[in-house]
């Protein structure tokens, strides 16, 4: 991991600030969170994965249908960027997109009836689990087409900028978009104009099947906006106190007129890249090591325990709790009926 | 021997200018570099240099001179030596040959009998009030205007686009915008079309109402992703949730003589799209009314302009609020012997073939689609159903075309109707060549409109 280049060109973000990869533990001190927070970060994570875990398990059931991309793993990215945010600040991501909507207190009935293509679903049943939108939570998707994201993640910001109303876009994309050029075009812009954008990297470390290494010809990716001039910063990705301090440096930096900011979040997806993937690129011993070593939520789970902030049965009763509210979403999502085949011809133009 | 010194072309498609200046009187020394006048066209003001050495001799176009031709003689140079009487009988002797590249082709292969003028009468618009003023408006003013307007008209319309802002549009259709908007709504973008598409369409889901200015539609094409995957496609995968108002516009098709990349026409590529609108306008009316109403709709709206038509003027209504319905043709010529459909330049050809038509007895019909999606089919069947031919005219590839598309919803809606089969003049099934004699072959002209009417009223 590349933890000791030196943060670019600059700005407030220094070295000290930066945090390493996952599976390093020697990163400097980070801010410990309150007790509410942590149990706000268990309880959001847990959300997530649970529900991901449930909508692997109707996929496998043939409820939900075509391309399916599970967050499992890195929960704490879009957690710990939610925990920093300020209403008003949108998000745009690519198709890996459940924990970003369930992050944007989208309901999670709607999200998990748009994978099962029901009329309940948030798009109606018409986008799929890669297209989702709520321009009332200030979401703007869910996009198939990788790198796409960015370039429109930098419009919101121009927007934000033209409205002059102190709002960020957070535009997510992974290890494999970084290397598609309009992400790039859209840096300079970005930097050019001074948009109020943080991007943030989920570096999960495989696009699709392809290594960082075997895709990249420099893999610290905190460092792609050197050439422009954006500071960018390596953030422990599974360590969501890590990705809540970096977050809110990088929101704090582009809400103050200075530009755009790049986070890398060194994370980990634990199922492969669909649903169909059968992920034999890595070994499971890899998997396993980050499972057991760096999981996010098993993390705060033991901070919580060692801090006597909760017993294990009011862990277990967050659990059972989470589970619930996953079961009436995966209930709903079964039930609720196909769209009317009248929507067919509705929402191409208003 | 005297050097003539000739009136420059200063872009592909430039015919004539103003003199607007001479740098240098009569006696002055020249040397090769030197500025010796400057030259306006409708697009920018450009300074001529000498080529040669020599003193200038004579000057044969005064200053604020207009139309001065491209190719024109504008001054003598006489080399060392040389007296003022070698300049006056150099300016006396005809220009040098000029490019071949002007000759109008033949009209039509035969049309020996002349018959008696028959009815094909220039048609009005019924969405210009009766009785309204008309001024005259080239294409290029009716665009900029419009987006004038309507940026007076709501804060959150603004264009951005390569050279828009202080270069004033590498074609000037957005001359003066920078200095009345300013620099936050008149935006000039790096040269990187697939990122600032994605970025006008980002703002566009925020509600912000961008036009996007593509220097032309062939660099879309490093930005069609956007325009289709998420402009076009959100609206519906959002359950109707998000759209983008958006507009995407800049020349299309061909200019003259700039080779393959630089000449493709766009329309039945977009117009394959649902979620996009698609409009080519052929006047200054169709631009202005147009792209006033493409700019206040709520959906992304593709505006393929065409760089030969800038320059050219029209009679425009001379209103407040010019607005023209989207998705509505317009009959310019009525007729009874055959229908003439087209759109964008297309209809230059067609008007001119209309014309001769007419002479030869031939009343045609012709239709301006102005909207290519959603199709006005209704106002094509209609006339159809009247004359019982059509001719489909257009700049565009055969294949997969917009006359594709007509023909096969003409059969389908008034086969009963037809007395001959469909026909469509369209550009040649190749990429643009560059020589000036292929150029004009690959391209449609007024011959092949008229033999392909000649063909489907049984008259050739």
């Amino acid at each position: 991991m590349a933890a000791t280049k030196r943060t670019s060109s600059g700005t407030g973000a220094k070295a000290a600030s930066r945090s390493r990869g996952a599976g390093d533990n020697s990163a400097p001190a980070i801010a410990e969170f309150s007790k509410e927070q942590e149990l706000h970060a268990y309880r959001e994570m847990l959300l997530i994965r649970r529900f991901e875990e449930k909508a692997g398990q109707l996929y496998g059931m043939g409820l939900i249908g075509g391309f399916c991309h599970l967050y499992i793993g890195q929960e704490a990215v879009v957690v710990g960027m939610q925990m920093a945010k300020k209403d008003g600040d949108q998000m745009i991501t690519g198709y890996r997109d459940h924990g970003h909507m369930l992050a944007m207190d989208l309901d999670p009935n709607g999200v998990m009836a748009e994978l099962t293509g029901r009329r309940g679903g948030l798009s109606k049943g018409k986008g799929g689990s890669m297209h989702m939108f709520s321009k009332e939570k200030h979401f703007y998707g869910g996009h198939g087409i990788v790198g796409a994201q960015v370039a429109l993640g930098t419009g919101l910001g121009f927007a934000n900028k033209y409205r002059d109303n102190g709002n960020v876009a957070m535009a997510f994309f992974g290890d494999g978009a970084s290397n598609q050029g309009q992400v790039y075009e859209s840096f300079n812009m970005a930097q050019l104009w001074k948009l109020p954008v943080v991007y943030v990297i989920e570096n999960n470390k495989y696009g699709m099947g392809t290594s960082v290494e075997r895709s990249s010809a420099t893999t610290d990716l905190s460092q792609r906006g050197a050439s422009f001039g954006i500071p960018g910063e390596q953030v422990d990705g599974m360590d969501v106190r890590a990705v809540l301090a970096a977050s809110e440096r990088a929101l704090e930096y582009c809400r103050t007129g200075k530009g755009p900011y790049i986070l890398e979040m060194v994370t980990y997806r634990y199922r492969g890249h669909s649903m169909s993937d059968p992920a034999k690129y890595r070994s499971k011993d890899e998997v396993q090591k980050m499972r057991t070593e760096h999981d996010p939520i098993e993390q705060v789970r033991k901070r919580v325990l060692d801090a006597n902030w909760a017993t294990e049965d009011d862990l277990k009763a967050i659990d059972k709790d989470v589970r619930a509210r996953v079961a009436e979403a995966a209930e709903f999502a079964q039930n609720d009926p196909e769209p009317d085949v009248s929507e067919l011809y509705t929402d191409i133009l208003l | 021997m005297p050097i003539d010194i000739l009136m420059p072309a200063l872009s592909p498609t430039m015919e004539e200018g103003k003199l607007a200046k001479w740098l240098k009187a009569e006696g002055d020394t020249v040397t090769a570099g030197d500025v010796i006048a400057e030259i306006e066209t409708d697009k920018a003001t450009m300074e001529v240099e000498a080529v040669d050495e020599g003193v200038l001799g004579k000057i044969l176009v005064a200053e604020g001179t207009e139309g001065v031709k491209v190719n024109e003689k504008i001054a003598i140079l006489l080399a060392e030596g040389e007296d003022a009487s070698a300049a006056d009988a150099a300016a006396s002797a005809p220009a040098a040959a000029p490019a071949p590249a002007k000759e109008e082709a033949p009209a039509s292969s035969a049309a020996p009998v002349p018959a008696a003028p028959v009815a094909s009468e220039p048609a009005e618009d019924p969405e210009i009030p009766a009785g309204t003023p008309m001024k005259s408006s080239t294409v290029r003013e009716a665009l900029r205007d419009a987006m004038a307007e309507e940026m007076r008209r709501d804060g959150d319309v603004f264009v951005m686009g390569e050279e828009v802002a202080e270069y004033q549009g590498a074609y000037k259709i957005t001359q003066g915008l920078l200095d009345e908007f300013g620099a936050k709504r008149v935006i000039d973008t790096p040269i990187t079309e697939h990122g600032f598409a994605g970025l006008g369409v980002g703002a566009a889901m925020t509600g912000l109402k961008p036009i996007v200015e593509f220097m032309t539609f062939n660099f879309a094409m490093q930005a069609i992703d956007h325009i289709i995957n998420s402009a076009a496609k959100t609206l519906y995968m959002s359950g109707g949730q998000m759209g983008a108002p958006i507009v995407f516009r800049g020349p299309n098709g061909a200019a003259a003589r700039v080779g393959a990349q630089h000449s493709q026409d766009y329309a039945s590529w977009y117009a394959h799209i649902p979620g996009l609108k698609v409009i080519q306008p052929w006047s200054a009316a169709d631009a202005k009314g147009l792209l006033k109403a493409a700019i206040r709709d709520p959906n992304p709206v593709v505006f393929l302009e065409n760089e030969i038509l800038y320059g050219q003027s029209f009679e425009i209504p001379d209103m407040d609020d010019f607005v023209l319905p989207i998705g509505k043709a317009k009959v310019e010529r009525s007729g009874s012997d055959v229908t003439l459909v087209s759109w964008g330049i297309g209809m230059t050809y067609t008007m001119k073939a209309a014309d001769e038509l007419a002479g030869m007895g031939i009343s045609a019909e012709v239709v301006n689609l102005r909207t290519i999606r959603p199709l006005d089919i209704d106002t094509v069947l209609a006339s159809v159903r009247k004359t019982g031919r059509l001719v489909t005219i257009e700049e565009a590839y055969p294949m997969c075309s917009v006359s594709s598309e007509i023909a096969y919803q003409v059969q389908e809606k008034a086969f009963d109707y037809l007395d001959a089969p469909i026909l469509r003049v369209t550009g040649k099934d190749v990429p643009m060549p560059y020589a000036a004699n292929l150029e004009k072959l690959a391209l449609p002209n007024v011959g092949e409109v008229i033999d392909a009417v000649k063909a489907v009223t049984y008259t050739a």
